[in-house]
């Protein structure tokens, strides 16, 4: 009986209707996305950047430890002594294609050189321009040096 | 001479009537286009978004921009299709919606064709606007608007026959099928409170009838890509939006006019009554639509043979049953209006 009259007094409805009516004087949850962004974690994982020592020298020593434990297969090294004797990369590719932006090249980092950076906003408009190459990684390590430093030394007690 | 009573018996009344024409249609026309707006604005306040908010202040030009965008796109023509009724279909949907203005009254003698079956002829055009619908479907030759079509045809059927109940229950207490008559006869008490439960399944039954959630089987998202207008694009997909949506206005101004007193002022004390006609006309249908928005907001589509049970089976004798008391208790109390 009592849910005859429910029914026919439209109470859940009208309970539902109340309720979307409270929702619309909520606070909004998104935010205006190209002028305003979301925090990030230190640890969030986005586009790869080579690092460079303050001296200007690049870390990278060619240790290959990021190309054999990616699991995607999208870094691709090839290295040979500098004239100066110490071992360098002639070529450091990533395909940002491959990439499933896991983490675990910067997680084999003997010298912290390879890293992912806190930038997600690299979409292009062609392939090619997703293969990237050695300078492009070194460019980016130069543009995002600082946020990179200040994530690693935020993340640096669980290092 | 001749040449003189010619310019008074054709050209002055006609172009009074096209001014009349323009002057009703280039408002609807604007407000559905504000219509779209505030509908997902609304609907964002509803899911915590923020809507449309870029184009103009807080995005109130967008739909002036998707039509824009909508306008210079291909118009495709599937090539199975009847191309004819497919490219005619979308213009009936939009003539007949836009045909059912002529008799709204928005205030006072402000209605371009004061006929004494304007109830009637609102009805009759808001049932053929099934018609448009069925010819998108067919036509397209696709399954998706077919089964879009099938649905509409017997859904629209079905709410019908509630809604001419509805009507008839007001007709009894008014005594007159003409618009304006329905109105004065509010004067006193708004019929939404006398006959409750009628407004309530006219407004239910308006929502079926316009195609609107939670009864939107026809151009139902989830299992029929977009329904009936799946096949259209570019300006056909145009007409038919604003069909749609002119339609809604449509049938939010009836429900205004048969229940909510059209352009009368809540109260006759002086602030209220001071405020024109057209003004309270328009309020009151702002609030239904904002009830037909919010309604989307809030419910989940119905399953079709709910649809149908809803129709047939509560709303059908309910309103069967009403329509009788309402006859039974104007003889009782002989409230039966002069004019009937």
């Amino acid at each position: 009986m009592i849910k005859y009259i429910k029914s026919f007094t439209l109470f859940e409805l009208l309970t539902g209707m109340f309720l979307t009516f409270k929702y619309m004087f909520k606070a909004k949850v998104t935010i205006n996305y190209p002028h305003e962004k979301g925090p990030l974690s230190p640890r969030f994982r986005g586009e790869h950047a080579l690092r460079r020592y303050p001296s200007g020298e690049e870390r990278c020593i060619a240790c290959k430890l990021c190309e054999a434990v990616c699991p995607a297969q999208a870094i691709t090294i090839e290295a040979e002594p500098r004239d100066d004797g110490s071992r360098r990369t002639t070529r450091y590719d990533i395909d940002m294609s491959k990439c499933i932006y896991c983490g675990l090249c910067q997680e084999s980092c003997p010298v912290d050189a390879i890293v992912e950076g806190p930038n997600f906003e690299f979409a292009t408009e062609t392939r090619e321009e997703l293969m990237y190459t050695k300078e492009k990684l070194l460019e980016n390590g130069d543009r995002w040096e600082q946020e990179i430093a200040q994530n690693i030394y935020l993340d640096r007690k669980y290092r | 001479m001749n040449n003189f009573s010619y310019l008074n018996d054709l050209i002055i009344p006609g172009s009074i009537i096209i001014a009349q024409i323009l002057a009703v249609l280039m408002p609807v026309l604007i407000s559905v286009a504000f219509l779209v707006y505030a509908e997902r604005k609304v609907l964002a306040l509803i899911q915590l978004r923020r809507g449309p908010n870029v184009v103009g202040p807080f995005g109130i030009l967008q739909s002036f921009a998707d039509a824009l965008k909508l306008l210079t796109k291909e118009n495709i023509i599937p090539s199975n299709s009847n191309k004819l009724v497919f490219l005619l279909a979308p213009v009936i949907t939009m003539v007949l919606s836009l045909a059912g203005w002529a008799v709204i009254p928005f205030a006072p003698n402000w209605v371009i064709a004061d006929i004494n079956v304007g109830i009637m002829y609102l009805f009759a055009i808001s049932s053929l606007g099934v018609y448009g619908i069925i010819m998108a479907g067919w036509a397209s030759n696709s399954q998706y608007p077919f089964l879009g079509a099938l649905r509409s045809a017997a859904q629209m059927v079905s709410y019908e026959v509630s809604i001419g109940f509805v009507i008839i229950t007001v007709l009894l207490c008014v005594g007159s099928l003409n618009l304006s008559k329905i109105v004065m006869a509010q004067q006193t008490l708004w019929f939404a409170i006398p006959l409750l439960p009628m407004f309530v399944i006219f407004f239910i039954s308006a929502l079926a009838e316009t195609n609107r959630l939670p009864f939107d089987l026809p151009e139902d998202e989830s299992t029929l890509v977009a329904g009936f207008f799946t096949e259209y694009s570019s300006a056909s997909f145009v007409l038919f939006f604003l069909g749609e949506y002119a339609s809604m206005i449509l049938m939010s101004s009836m429900t205004v006019i048969l229940f909510l007193g059209g352009w009368l002022p809540p109260f006759d004390i002086f602030p209220l009554n001071a405020i024109p006609g057209v003004i309270w006309f328009t309020l009151k249908v702002m609030f239904i639509l904002f009830l037909f928005i919010w309604v989307r907001g809030t419910f989940p589509r119905y399953r079709y043979d709910q649809l149908m049970r809803l129709g047939w089976k509560i709303f059908l004798p309910l309103s069967l049953l009403w329509v009788v008391l309402t006859a039974g208790f104007l003889i009782v109390f002989d409230m039966v209006p002069n004019s009937l």
